[in-house]
């Protein structure tokens, strides 16, 4: 399987990544080498295999449903790149 | 001088931790400008430290690790300290908070001299990809100043103990990236079980693979600063809720009746005849010391880089969704939200991480999450029922770290695969989330430091460190890089 143009351009918006037309083509031949390596998983069956999602050799640990943290709001805003009191700011989204 | 060497140093007083500590940083402001080992040098935060050492041990409450200074890969939340992952995007981070394996040093009575260079957000085998420069290894070939890499992702903080620039330092490792630095820079580096060390603090990459360990110059050392490193933490959901065995005292284990696996697929077709000598040297070096060796098959194994060149950049891509200009980091104004956030991450994000970024979209995408990231799972799991087939029979597996010693900088930088490859023996043990181990053996016939694997069973960590400590007694690995503290600048 070999990526077009439209879909580089696609994958990068999806990814929310500005791409130039100069970017395109290299991005494009680029991608295609991965996935062209990647390809070779085709020779293996899986028939009857579960998906190995995690590392852990283990069930999820549950916890209490308690607050363990908080009051720290100048905390989590001190490297915000814009805000507005306690408040996190970004370009205007409705008109 | 190793940890083990100043601990005992420090405790009977003949040096205080204020002049390891000066002439570490001393060191670093003479070589650091040529290496780039460190992204930030931290010299009067590591003096500060350096003096409580002191008063701790005047007071006798001396940890560990009490005066011993150290570099943190710059992938750690250190509080207070700017951590940039070597990335553009993350420039003026300061986190609020530190990472649970820092603390942990931190409690300890460790000195933290800096924060390490590494490939950007730990994507890169070399060490190239970093937005703060590349890392030149302090080690020569014979005869020639050309640069070499110092491998990766953990390249800064193995050429900082290459250097002498430190005396252990933290890395992490997702497909390699403690082993194949450690590697290339003769010296030890353990990745620990999946699960050993909290990822609390460190900032993801893959977040199923990402495991913290240390890089040393000796295998005792590596104990040391893994003792200090693992344990449960209440505050990562994979974290193993295990007691942490004495690491230290396992590297005295010997191998003695111990029973380790030579897997066939590791002689892959244009293995370099240096490393299938020095692979065979360690059998034999292992057999010597009273070990049972046995052939094994680890028949999956050629499919593990492919399996991890979906799997990474899937989670990769979901991590670092999280950069977006709006909360930290840095942030490119655009005509509306949309255009911000492209712009923030098309200049925020190097090529690499770009790359991996959209293979990981693409993989996860609507249409294509079957046929690639479900079928990359399925595989993963037939390379773990390997390494569990393989362990019912034995009690290690013994590689070699790397399909080569450390190349030249700009070497095998034309496509990406082709640098891929250098995880080739790594990549298993870590989608499989076994421990796993290098440690220095021998030199390439050029004069680089090559070394071999060790990997065993999940939290063996015990059985790994006292296999690699009779490899180390009977290499007597004892060469130096060119460029260290106090030799050449």
């Amino acid at each position: 399987m070999s990526l077009d143009t439209a879909t580089v351009r696609r994958i990068a918006k999806l990814a929310r990544i500005r791409v130039d037309d100069a970017e395109v083509a290299t991005l494009q031949t680029e991608l295609n080498s991965i996935l062209g390596y990647v390809e070779q998983l085709n020779e293996v069956n899986v028939d009857g295999v579960e998906p190995l999602t995690g590392g852990a050799q283990m069930a999820m640990r549950l916890r209490e449903d308690v607050r363990t943290d908080g009051e720290i709001a100048e905390k989590i805003l001190a490297n915000a790149p814009d805000r507005v009191d306690h408040f996190f700011a970004v370009p205007k989204v409705v008109e | 001088m190793t940890i083990a060497e100043a601990g005992a140093a420090l405790a009977a007083k003949k040096i205080s931790a204020v002049e390891l500590t000066a002439a570490h940083n001393a060191a670093i402001a003479v070589l650091n400008p040529r290496l780039n080992a460190y992204i930030t040098a931290t010299p009067e935060l590591a003096l500060t430290q350096a003096q409580a050492a002191d008063a701790r041990i005047a007071a006798g409450g001396a940890g560990a690790l009490t005066g011993i200074p150290l570099a943190i890969k710059d992938l750690f939340c250190t509080a207070g300290s700017r951590t940039t992952a070597a990335s553009n995007i993350l420039r003026p981070f300061v986190p609020p908070y530190e990472s649970t394996v820092t603390q942990q040093l931190l409690d300890a009575g460790a000195v933290f001299l800096g924060k390490a260079n590494l490939d950007e957000f730990a994507m890169g085998s070399a060490n190239i990809t970093s937005a703060y420069g590349t890392v030149e290894n302090p080690w020569k070939r014979n005869g020639s100043d050309a640069k070499l890499v110092p491998g990766g992702s953990s390249g800064g903080s193995a050429a900082a103990v290459a250097a002498r620039l430190a005396l252990g330092a933290t890395g992490t490792d997702t497909g390699g990236s403690i082993r194949q630095p450690a590697s290339f820079t003769g010296l030890a580096g353990i990745k620990p079980t999946y699960g050993r060390c909290s990822r609390y603090g460190i900032i993801a990459f893959s977040s199923s693979l990402d495991q913290a360990g240390p890089i040393a110059r000796t295998v005792e050392d590596c104990a040391i600063l893994l003792q200090a490193m693992a344990g449960f933490d209440a505050k990562d959901s994979t974290s193993a809720e295990r007691a942490v065995p004495d690491f230290r005292a396992a590297v005295k284990g010997g191998v003695k009746g111990k029973k380790i696996g030579i897997p066939a697929e590791y002689r892959t077709d244009g293995m370099s005849p240096e490393i299938l000598r020095l692979w065979e040297q360690g059998v034999a070096w292992l057999k010597a010391e009273g070990a049972e060796i046995r052939e094994i098959s680890l028949p999956h194994t050629k499919y593990g880089l492919p399996v991890y060149y979906i799997v990474a950049p899937a989670e990769a891509s979901s991590n670092l969704a999280r950069y977006d200009g709006v909360r930290f980091g840095a942030r490119v104004d655009g005509e509306d939200l949309i255009d911000m956030y492209e712009r923030t991450r098309a200049a925020g994000f190097g090529a690499e991480v770009k790359r991996r970024i959209m293979i990981g979209t693409y993989v996860l995408s609507a249409g294509y999450y079957d046929a690639y990231y479900l079928k990359a799972q399925k595989v993963r799991a037939l390379i773990l029922r390997d390494f569990q087939t393989a362990f019912a029979d034995v009690d290690a597996i013994l590689t070699p770290t790397a399909p080569s010693a450390a190349f030249g900088l700009g070497e095998k930088m034309g496509d990406p695969v082709t640098m891929y490859l250098n995880d080739v023996f790594t990549v298993p043990a870590s989608l499989a989330g076994v421990p796993a181990m290098s440690v220095p053996a021998g030199l390439s016939a050029e004069g680089l430091p090559l070394g071999l694997q060790v990997i065993g069973k999940h939290f063996d960590e015990e059985t790994v460190l006292s296999v690699s400590a009779a490899l180390e007694r009977a290499a007597g690995f004892s060469a130096l890089p060119t460029i260290r503290a106090g030799v050449s600048a």
